[in-house]
């Protein structure tokens, strides 16, 4: 087991680049979903329409085969998806400003893959929100914009949270293919590299990585056991 | 205080509220049949009737949260519009109260007030917000205005609804059997705001089952049964001499007890 101590720096600098991307990719992902949730109980026919497509097309599709579209179907419609580089976060985040693209395309088909699972769980989050709050939202004279920003998503997200952390707890093991799809150095690419270039053994190497994903899924967990017991207390 | 907005077109005394051959199915059930009523401003229309008869399905027209399929309901001289920005501006005028309150779960008493005025109406907070405590003072529930609403007690919450549905100034209240959800002993704080309001000439369209209220509150009794307005009259008319064998066999079994 000394390859995790003699080769702590990999493992540490793994885990934090999967970190980042575990993060952006929640981001997009939460963002993504809500837009669609959103379309999918929108008034307008074609706005629901779209949002429906969107969850069906992303969550039938196995998450390689949309993997494999970011990272060589991007780049075939001349795409380097630049429009991540956005000013601010660069700075905080430096692989989404490199011009190697292989951070940003694994976010975008994080994002765009898990986008649609959370918004389900959104719809779900909805759902489970009584109608007379709308109803009274509506009797106010809150417009439809209004009323799921004031009264409906707000309950919908507590509603929602348990679901969502499944959702993205699942995001952050999906995130071990990133190495497979380019991604150099994040923390299921750093073991493969360990064993194949290094050649340290297998099981402890994948040991460490195992650790590495349970510092970001384990404590995620909690907090949702903890989000949960609150709010049971609170009803 | 003032509880009417300063411009109003229409005046005392004139249609407020006109519902013209109102056809309403719910699937076959064809729960509106060919409803008209009329309501004057500053008039306290009482609706009662049966279980099903329509009486909460007409309540709920008024400011479109049910679509009908056929007829005219004109708002203050104009026609409901459809769905958008234009209704919510009508539905702002026209206060509702549900019979199981609805006030907004994740909000404060007070939050649950000044929402509308905030948002709707585009008020500065500090203006709403005391806006707001002069009306939870009215209702007798300023002390719970920071409160969540499942804190409270159910005749508290209908009365912190009733505020918020002031807070908006509007030109009609709607309440939908405000006190069909409360036990019996939290009714009379409830009917007592809603005396005061009628009282001081707020127009009002009631949904209830409460007999005294529509004895001593209303300017008119309105009967319906079976999704047919069957009956209308002043309260001692309509209690002391109903006319329609319906209405007769509905009041034989209500008050009775």
């Amino acid at each position: 087991m000394s390859v995790l101590v003699d080769h702590f720096d990999v493992f540490a600098s793994g885990l934090w680049l999967t970190f980042q991307l575990c993060l952006l990719s929640a981001i997009g992902a939460l963002i993504l979903g809500t837009v669609a949730a959103v379309m999918r109980i929108s008034p307008i026919p074609p706005l629901r329409w779209v949002g429906t497509a969107y969850v069906t097309v992303f969550r039938n599709c196995p998450l390689t085969i949309v993997w494999f579209f970011a990272a060589f179907g991007l780049p075939a419609l001349g795409s380097n998806a630049d429009f991540l580089r956005i000013p601010g976060l660069t700075s905080v985040f430096s692989r989404l400003g490199v011009d190697i693209p292989y951070f940003r395309f694994a976010i975008v088909a994080l994002s765009v893959y898990t986008g649609a699972f959370v918004c389900e769980a959104i719809r779900s989050g909805i759902n489970a929100v009584p109608t007379g709050q709308a109803e009274a939202a509506r009797a106010i004279g809150l417009t439809f914009t209004q009323n799921l920003r004031h009264v409906v998503l707000p309950q919908a997200w507590k509603a929602a949270i348990v679901p969502l952390g499944s959702v993205i707890i699942a995001m952050i093991k999906n995130s071990a293919l990133a190495g497979f799809f380019g991604l150099v150095g994040e923390l299921s690419n750093s073991g493969v590299n360990l064993t194949s270039a290094l050649g340290e053994p297998i099981i402890p190497v994948f040991i460490g990585v195992s650790i590495g994903f349970l510092i970001m899924t384990v404590p995620l967990g909690l907090l949702l056991d903890h989000l949960e017991r609150r709010r049971a207390v609170a009803r | 205080m003032t509880l009417h907005r300063a411009v109003t077109t229409v005046a005392a005394g004139e249609p407020l509220i006109v519902l013209d051959s109102v056809n309403k199915w719910f699937g076959p059930l064809h729960v509106l049949q060919d409803v008209s009523l009329s309501v004057d401003r500053g008039e306290v229309v009482v609706v009662i009737g049966p279980s099903g008869s329509g009486k909460s399905t007409l309540c709920r027209a008024i400011n479109r949260l049910e679509p009908i399929n056929s007829g005219t309901i004109t708002f203050d001289g104009k026609p409901l519009p459809a769905e958008g920005r234009a209704l919510a501006r009508l539905r702002s005028d026209v206060g509702m109260v549900f019979q199981s309150f609805n006030l907004f779960a994740h909000k404060t008493i007070l939050q649950n007030v000044t929402l509308g005025p905030v948002k709707v109406r585009r008020e500065k907070s500090a203006s709403a917000r005391d806006r707001a405590m002069t009306l939870l003072e009215r209702v007798g529930i300023a002390s719970q205005a920071e409160k969540y609403p499942a804190q409270l007690s159910g005749g508290q919450q209908q009365r912190a609804a009733i505020a918020r549905a002031l807070a908006m100034q509007p030109k009609a209240m709607l309440f939908d059997e405000p006190t069909s959800a409360l036990d019996p002993e939290m009714v009379g704080e409830v009917l007592d705001v809603m005396t005061s309001l009628a009282r001081d000439g707020m127009t009002m369209v009631v949904v209830t089952h409460e007999m005294g209220f529509a004895r001593h509150a209303a300017n008119r009794v309105v009967f319906m049964a079976d999704g047919q307005l069957v009956e209308q009259a002043p309260p001692d008319e309509f209690f002391g001499s109903p006319k329609s064998e319906r209405a007769k066999d509905f009041l034989s079994k209500i008050l009775t007890h």
